[in-house]
């Protein structure tokens, strides 16, 4: 597009070690408008859908709950409510499989929709927020249900209040969707552009940060165009800016993404907040907007069908707890038979062993991929030390080092390679030679170390009981002696009250003592 | 429906080992053609019973180990390993020294090691060195170039030579054999003869020795479709062949007369071949960007080193060997900085 590229600011961009071209496989969906599916008639909505705290049930089974009515409360700080996402009955809460790696069921309210699809009473807009108490307006995107929609679903609120310790400066839009096939978030901008800037707009009150920069990859030249258009129209140009950034995976990583629009990198271990920055993913300023401007919390998402399994791919908003099997139908079902299902794009997602899988808060694509587009890699062979992972890798690691670490169960010398750096994007497996799967022996190593420390505190919590326990025991023997000094002391301190008595004794004993004597004496004196 | 289970990534590989190993054999198409056509078909022939050697060597030891020999044959590898020793080797060696060499290089040095991917010498060297210092004889007879030889061994006549030892009616060893042109540089400067007498011999041509010039001229060009392939990357060729050069000026600028010009030791014996095909082999040589360029630098002053004061006028093999030694410790020390570690972005 002439005009996106004609009005290229002259920004300095950074780059980042590392990363891969590989062909993006958008134009299979991002023609497709967003467009509405048929209300399901079973919604499996997953208690846990956030990073923190899993959210407690309030509603009760056999309810009649409605559209947007509260049924999962939030337990703490870091947590997130759940909120049935249309009107009909609650009728059991039971273990589902959940879009999870490991294939794992979950806890899921199962919601018979009864096709109305009637709102609850919603909270008022918050149309006036920039002259309201910035307290006031994150309780309305906690209790929005708003989490981190880019995948790793983190709180939003929490992410929004970042304490006063530390000034943040610049708010990070993350709009580079660079995971190949999806194109949600793309859509998104095209369509709803006014609406992520509104949600934009109020996490830059509520940080009030100093600059906002909305980094684009340069291949959804559409996308940028109607951001900037839509930009034009706001208040918000003196602050803002639209930055398309070169199309590399994956630069929508956060820190990659940090790194390239501000050249600063987060230290290891730390977040984007200790360099005065707080990043978001367009999708989820769309739902800020939708929680203050409207009093609606998040109760669908847009979700990319794509994947040449797939007859029609399409965009579609989904009511969360949607099974994707509806989804896939409302595209026109398979092609062909897919060789994978993934919930997620290809470079990250995961596969699901069932399509009746629902889709969650952070589910933004379901790729179903034919054989030939994900063909089995094959065995494994052994590692050439050619190099290539480290050439690929974003975070500069050594994934071949980390390999063999992985494979020698060393989890020391694996964490002296940096393993908890590796931000998983599949790059070095992509481009190795010998076919290895190198990021599931980073996953196994990680949970190898989570589980030995998680052995480890235990151990020390029983130490520390046997310690207190054997210090108990130590401290009830020396009391029971000390009771027993005190009684001896007692009776001695008794016994002794008459000092003649004791004079007698000494008395008595010394007579005895002499009359022994003067009989051996006696005894000796008599010759045989 | 059933599907299939498994890690990201989710879509094609891009790489594979065998497809590497291959273009490696299609970049090394010309260098070879070259040896060819200067020094005969010995070369091919060898060539051919080195392939046939390593792979049943290689399908002896895996069906041995118990697994089975196809995926390890199909990654080619031991045709590289074949493919460079040949190279490496005079093109008239006979064949048993030929098969000593490749079992020695995938039996001992490759498979006992745990085969593909885990020995820690490049197996085509040290089987190189390995016949070298016990044959020394046979693994220094090497023909004449073409243009300079009296007599062009025939086909039948070079797999003759191979197979048992014997010339052509009237033909004597003198006869087709030369010194090569790093064993002529070295023996004319002992003789204390300067460089412009030592240049009189017919043996030179025009930036190298004689023939073996443009062999390395067509070995570069080789190495150069892999740089632009992406097999290697120009860490290892570029600081070998830099620090050689670098090592060779400064003592030639000091006195040209007794020592050789720099193009002398870029185009007359192995270093071409050496940089761009032997020291970048992945397994043995060092893996982070900045430990190729020590690793390769350091080859190339071993090689300038090795030839000028050594005991062997060739040096690349003996250089390479060394550090593929050194491959680890330079690994260990020169990791890069990893993302959010320190650095200007903090």
């Amino acid at each position: 597009m002439a005009v996106a590229q004609a009005s290229i600011t002259d920004r300095r961009l950074w780059t980042f070690h590392g990363g891969i071209h590989i062909p993006d496989e958008k134009a299979l969906s991002n023609a497709a408008a967003i467009e509405s599916i048929a209300l399901p008639r079973r919604l499996l909505v997953p208690l846990q859908q956030h990073i923190g705290a899993p959210a407690r049930l309030i509603a009760t089974v056999g309810e009649q709950v409605l559209k947007a009515q509260m049924i999962a409360e939030p337990t703490g700080l870091v947590s997130s409510p759940i909120h049935a996402p249309s009107s009909g009955t609650l009728v059991a809460v039971e273990n589902h499989p959940v879009p999870h790696p490991s294939g794992l069921t979950a806890p899921c309210a199962v919601i018979e929709t009864d096709g109305s699809d009637s709102w609850a009473e919603l909270p008022p807009p918050l149309t006036d927020y920039p002259q309201l108490d910035p307290e006031r307006i994150r309780e309305r995107i906690r209790w929005a249900g708003v989490v981190g929609m880019g995948g790793a679903s983190f709180p939003t609120s929490v992410k929004l209040s970042p304490g006063t310790e530390r000034q943040i400066h610049t708010l990070i839009i993350n709009g580079a969707e660079c995971e190949p096939y999806i194109s949600c978030d793309d859509r998104l901008m095209r369509e709803r552009a006014g609406h992520v800037l509104e949600g934009v707009r109020i996490m830059h009150h509520l940080l009030e940060v100093k600059q906002v920069l909305i980094g684009i990859e340069d291949n959804k030249p559409e996308a940028i165009e109607a951001m900037r258009l839509a930009l034009t129209e706001t208040d918000m140009r003196a602050y803002t800016e639209i930055v398309p950034i070169p199309t590399l995976y994956p630069s929508g990583g956060e820190k990659q993404l940090i790194r390239i629009l501000t050249g600063k990198e987060v230290p290891t271990k730390g977040i984007p907040a200790q360099v005065g920055i707080v990043c978001q993913n367009v999708g989820t300023a769309a739902a800020v907007a939708d929680a203050v401007l409207e009093g609606r919390p998040l109760v669908s998402r847009v979700v990319t069908v794509t994947g040449r399994a797939i007859a029609n791919p399409r965009n579609l908003q989904v009511p969360i707890g949607t099974p994707a099997e509806d989804l896939i139908a409302h595209c026109g079902g398979y092609r062909e038979t897919p060789a994978r299902l993934i919930c997620g794009g290809p470079m990250m997602g995961f596969t699901l062993r069932t399509a009746a899988t629902p889709v969650t808060k952070a589910a933004n694509c379901i790729l179903a991929l034919t054989a030939e587009e994900s063909p089995d890699p094959g065995p494994a062979l052994a590692c050439i030390r050619c190099g290539r992972c480290a050439q690929a890798c974003p975070a500069s690691l050594l994934p071949q080092q980390m390999y063999w670490y992985a494979r020698a169960k060393d989890l020391d010398r694996i964490q002296d390679y940096n393993l908890f750096d590796c931000i998983e994007c599949g790059c070095c497996a992509q481009v190795c030679p010998s076919h290895i799967p190198l990021v599931q022996y980073y996953r196994f190593a990680k949970t190898e170390i989570w589980s030995r420390e998680q052995e480890k505190r235990k151990s020390e919590q029983a130490r520390a009981r046997h310690a207190a326990k054997q210090a108990r025991l130590e401290r009830q023997e020396q009391e029971r002696q000390a009771k027993l000094r005190k009684q001896k002391e007692a009776m001695a301190a008794k016994a002794p009250a008459d000092p003649d008595k004791v004079g007698q004794q000494k008395a008595a004993i010394e007579a005895a003592k002499q009359r022994v004597a003067a009989k051996r004496a006696a005894a000796t004196d008599e010759p045989s | 429906m059933k599907t299939f289970i498994a890690s990201s990534p989710h879509v094609a590989r891009v790489n594979r080992v065998d497809r590497i190993m291959l273009q490696v054999l299609l970049a090394l198409i010309p260098g070879v053609l070259a040896m060819t056509w200067y020094f005969g078909w010995g070369l091919l022939i060898n060539m051919g019973l080195a392939i046939v050697f390593a792979l049943l060597a290689e399908s002896a030891v895996l069906l041995a180990r118990g697994r089975s020999p196809l995926p390890a044959i199909g990654d080619l590898s031991a045709v590289v390993t074949a493919v460079l020793f040949a190279i490496s080797v005079p093109p008239i060696l006979p064949w048993w020294l030929t098969l000593l060499g490749i079992l020695f290089a995938i039996v001992l040095v490759k498979q006992l090691y745990g085969g593909m991917g885990y020995n820690p010498f490049n197996p085509a060297m040290a089987a190189y060195v390995f016949l070298l210092v016990s044959y020394p004889v046979a693994m220094t007879n090497w023909l004449t170039p073409s243009m300079l030889a009296e007599h062009h061994l025939s086909f039948m006549e070079s797999l003759r030579i191979i197979l048992d030892g014997s010339l052509p009616q009237g033909l004597t060893w003198d006869a087709i054999t030369s010194a090569t042109p790093l064993d002529e540089m070295r023996g004319k400067l002992d003789q204390n003869l300067t460089l412009d007498q030592i240049r009189q011999s017919p043996l030179w041509g025009n930036f190298g020795g004689r023939g073996w010039e443009w062999i390395a001229a067509w070995f570069l060009l080789g190495g150069l479709y892999l740089l632009w392939r992406r097999i290697i990357t120009w860490h290892i060729p570029v600081s070998m062949l830099a620090s050689l050069l670098v090592c060779a000026t400064l003592f030639w600028t000091l006195d040209p007369q007794t020592h050789p010009f720099p193009a002398f030791h870029l185009f007359s014996g192995a270093a071409i071949l050496g940089a761009f095909f032997i020291a970048t082999d992945p397994v043995t040589a060092s893996t982070t960007q900045r430990g190729q360029i020590i690793f390769g630098a350091t080859i190339g002053v071993l090689v300038y080193v090795i030839r000028t004061w050594g005991g062997y006028p060739d040096a690349v093999a003996f250089a390479v060997l060394l550090m593929n030694i050194a491959a680890p410790m330079i690994d260990h020390y020169t990791q890069p900085r990893v993302f959010g570690h320190g650095g200007k972005g903090i």
